[in-house]
């Protein structure tokens, strides 16, 4: 991990120097254990700030859309699979972009660590050999990295930069035979009444504080559709309908788009699952039209595409 | 003003006698954290916590409440009027919030109950509670009270104040309200000598432990415009992602925002949770939004909380040092970080 900061930090004082891009998009080392912020490095005295370690989950290609300056970003294989959805959606053009690409080891589940900690307030973290030691003031724990990767890590299997200028590292070994949809067969399986108990209990404690839509690179319209005023299409209290809503539509609005970067779990203050209802997006447009989002630069999503052949009987 | 001891065995006892004469709230483990709640049993409630993930100010101030409600109904006579929804306001009592927390509704009180301005739900129910706090015996790394005028055991903003101090709890009376609840306690026995020494090494070895963060003082003292206008405002924005984490975990953030809900020919006038991080807090209804930027807003809450109030009321910032934004902003901006920022000596106007 230390090994990627030098790399990051030698790549940006290059690209800085040469004037190739005018700024850099990665990460500085955080305040709190298992945090680190998104950074925007604008000249040389910045670049000494860029850091990397297990806990860079949010997704850069957030703070992508719509920028007009040349742009060199540090990108996990999820950020990549987000930045091509963004040049589908022209959000950014390629020839704007200088894509360092991160071969990722999966990033940490900072609230299952915390949850294992019993209580217990970590002042340090350090990352080794695929080991985590967590230190406080009376106690130290080494932990297995394996174990404590955010959910969506552990089944993810594009690690490696789709699309890069240049790579960090070798690349990592993908994960083979993963099963990514276990849970949402559970789920398939329930009786219509059980599957409406279990998503009202999912998001019974949403504070609809839209730190998931926001954390999400995919939500970049100028004008959320909760946040519509003339008309309001959706209530903002959270009465369950209202919470139903803001969550179902969200859902829809990104099927055919959402990477499983795990950028909206992560963010959510109150610990909602709600890639329970992304993935299941994921999972029928992958059985319907074979389709993985973000991975090929050069084709159309199914979603976005029309032809008055097509052989679905819907069209005519 | 009165104190008593209270043995561990015996509080549940204690506990479930209060609640026959008040509704009893306290934190309850929820799932992944902590949360108060109306007691069911008197066994709910877990003084290990650390605090809330919430803070209480939904128990005064919650995110979604009816506060009218009106017919539109065709031939209704009383269709169109604007009548008040019924609220509970039986006697309650909050206990174990973290001392930081209740100082901090001292703080939201400038806001809702002014010599000329009266919200009345805010001041009935803060009538009609008393709250019973719980001192920090093992602060966690994200708090900072010391530094803004508070403390882990700052009875400022409690009624009483219980001290854990190993084998029971010290109950301490802190207002009249306070003690006409210890008076009707009678579980509880006169404090040991051993108790209150531990009581006063456990509060000491509490405040050990921080380290001042920064200085609201050297904030009170700086030019409003030469803050407002400073470079550093471009460098804290960068990630922030203009959610509502921040402010809806504050206890000191109060915002709100008022809508009419209509199905069919009933209505609500409802109070809704609002935060100035999100854009459409100040949309005009021409359209025309004053802070249509990411900057704008996020330097309107930390300019809000640590100079405009301060500015305004001459007591302090509009924020207690609980730690919550610190923690569970997605993306790590740290107010402590911002207020050094602030405080710095050179402010480069960019
Ligand atoms: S981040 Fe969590 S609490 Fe906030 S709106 Fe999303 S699901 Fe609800
Ligand atoms: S600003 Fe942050 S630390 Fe201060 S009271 Fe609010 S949530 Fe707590
Ligand atoms: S910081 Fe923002 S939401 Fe909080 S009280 Fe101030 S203006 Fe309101
Ligand atoms: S500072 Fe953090 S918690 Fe607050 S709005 Fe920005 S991203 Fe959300």
């Amino acid at each position: 991990m230390r090994a990627y900061t030098e790399r990051i930090q030698e790549a940006a004082r290059r690209l800085l120097t040469d004037n190739l891009v005018d700024v850099v998009i990665g990460f500085r080392k955080g305040t709190v254990p298992f945090m680190n912020e998104p950074f925007l490095a604008k000249n040389l005295d910045h670049v000494r700030q860029l850091y990397w370690d297990g806990n860079c989950g949010i997704n850069l290609a957030n703070y992508l859309a719509k920028r007009t300056d040349r742009v060199a970003i540090v990108a996990k294989g999820c950020d990549s699979r987000n930045i091509i959805v963004h040049l589908l959606e022209y959000q950014i053009k390629r020839e704007q972009l200088y894509i360092l690409g991160a071969p990722c080891h999966g990033m940490i589940d900072r609230r299952r660590m915390l949850a294992s900690l019993d209580g217990k307030d970590p002042t340090h973290a350090e990352e080794k050999d695929g080991a985590i030691t967590v230190a406080g003031q009376d106690f130290q724990v080494t932990l297995d990295r394996q174990e404590y990767l955010q959910e969506n890590c552990s089944i993810c299997i594009h690690r490696n930069p789709v699309i890069f200028d240049e790579l960090l590292a070798e690349p990592v070994p993908e994960q083979q035979d993963v099963d990514r949809y276990p849970d949402v067969r559970q789920v398939e399986a329930m009786s219509p009444e059980q599957r409406w108990e279990y998503f009202e209990n999912l998001i019974s404690t949403c504070i609809r504080c839209y730190a998931c839509r926001n954390a999400c690179p995919l939500c970049f319209c100028p004008t959320c559709f909760v946040d519509e005023s003339r008309p309001q299409w959706v209530g903002k209290s959270i009465d369950p309908t209202d919470t139903r809503t803001f969550h179902f539509l969200r859902a829809y609005h990104v099927a055919g788009r959402c990477t499983d970067c795990g950028a909206c779990e992560r963010a959510c203050p109150v610990g909602i699952k709600m890639r329970q209802f992304t993935k299941k997006m994921e999972k029928d447009i992958k059985e319907l039209y074979g389709y993985e989002a973000g991975v090929l630069p050069d084709q159309r999503p199914p979603l976005d595409t029309y032809r008055p052949d097509d052989q679905a009987p819907f069209i005519k | 003003m009165r104190e008593v001891y209270i043995t561990k065995e015996k509080f549940p006892d204690v506990v479930g006698k209060l609640m026959n004469q008040h509704r009893v709230f306290g934190p309850v483990f929820q799932g992944q954290y902590h949360e108060f709640a109306e007691l069911k049993a008197s066994d709910e409630i877990d003084l290990t916590y650390q605090n809330t993930r919430l803070s209480p100010k939904g128990l005064f101030h919650p995110h979604s409440e009816r506060m009218f409600q009106f017919s539109l109904a065709k031939g209704d006579p009383e269709a169109g009027i604007v009548k008040e929804a019924p609220k509970d306001y039986s006697s309650r009592l909050i206990l174990g919030m973290r001392p930081c927390d209740a100082m901090a509704f001292r703080l939201d009180d400038v806001n809702f109950d002014t010599t000329t301005i009266k919200d009345p739900w805010w001041t009935r129910r803060r009538a009609t509670t008393a709250i019973v706090g719980l001192g920090c015996n093992q602060p966690c790394r994200s708090c900072f009270c010391t530094s803004v005028g508070t403390g882990p055991f700052d009875p400022s903003g409690l009624d009483a104040l219980l001290t854990d101090v190993g084998d029971g709890f010290i109950l301490q009376a802190i207002t009249e309200k306070g003690q006409e609840l210890l008076d009707g306690i009678s579980d509880g026995g006169p404090v040991p000598a051993a108790a209150t020494e531990k009581a006063t090494q456990l509060r000491k070895s509490a405040e050990a432990q921080f380290v001042t963060q920064f200085d609201p003082k050297a904030l009170a003292e700086k030019d409003m415009l030469e803050l407002f206008n400073a470079s550093f405002w471009d460098e804290v924005q960068f990630s922030c992602i203009n959610c509502g984490t921040c402010t809806f975990l504050c206890p000191t953030c109060w915002c709100f925002d008022i809508q009419d809900e209509v199905c069919e020919d009933q209505g609500d006038r409802i109070r809704i949770w609002d935060s100035c991080m999100f854009p459409l807090f100040t949309v005009h209804g021409s359209g025309h939004n004053p802070r249509s930027q990411k900057l704008q807003r996020v330097r309107q809450r930390f300019m809000h909380k640590l100079k405009y109030y301060q500015d305004k009321y001459h007591d302090g910032v509009a924020c207690v040092g609980c730690g919550r934004c610190v923690k569970y902003c997605p993306v790590n901006i740290d107010i402590r970080e911002v207020a050094r920022l602030m405080t710095a000596t050179c402010v480069c106007p960019a």
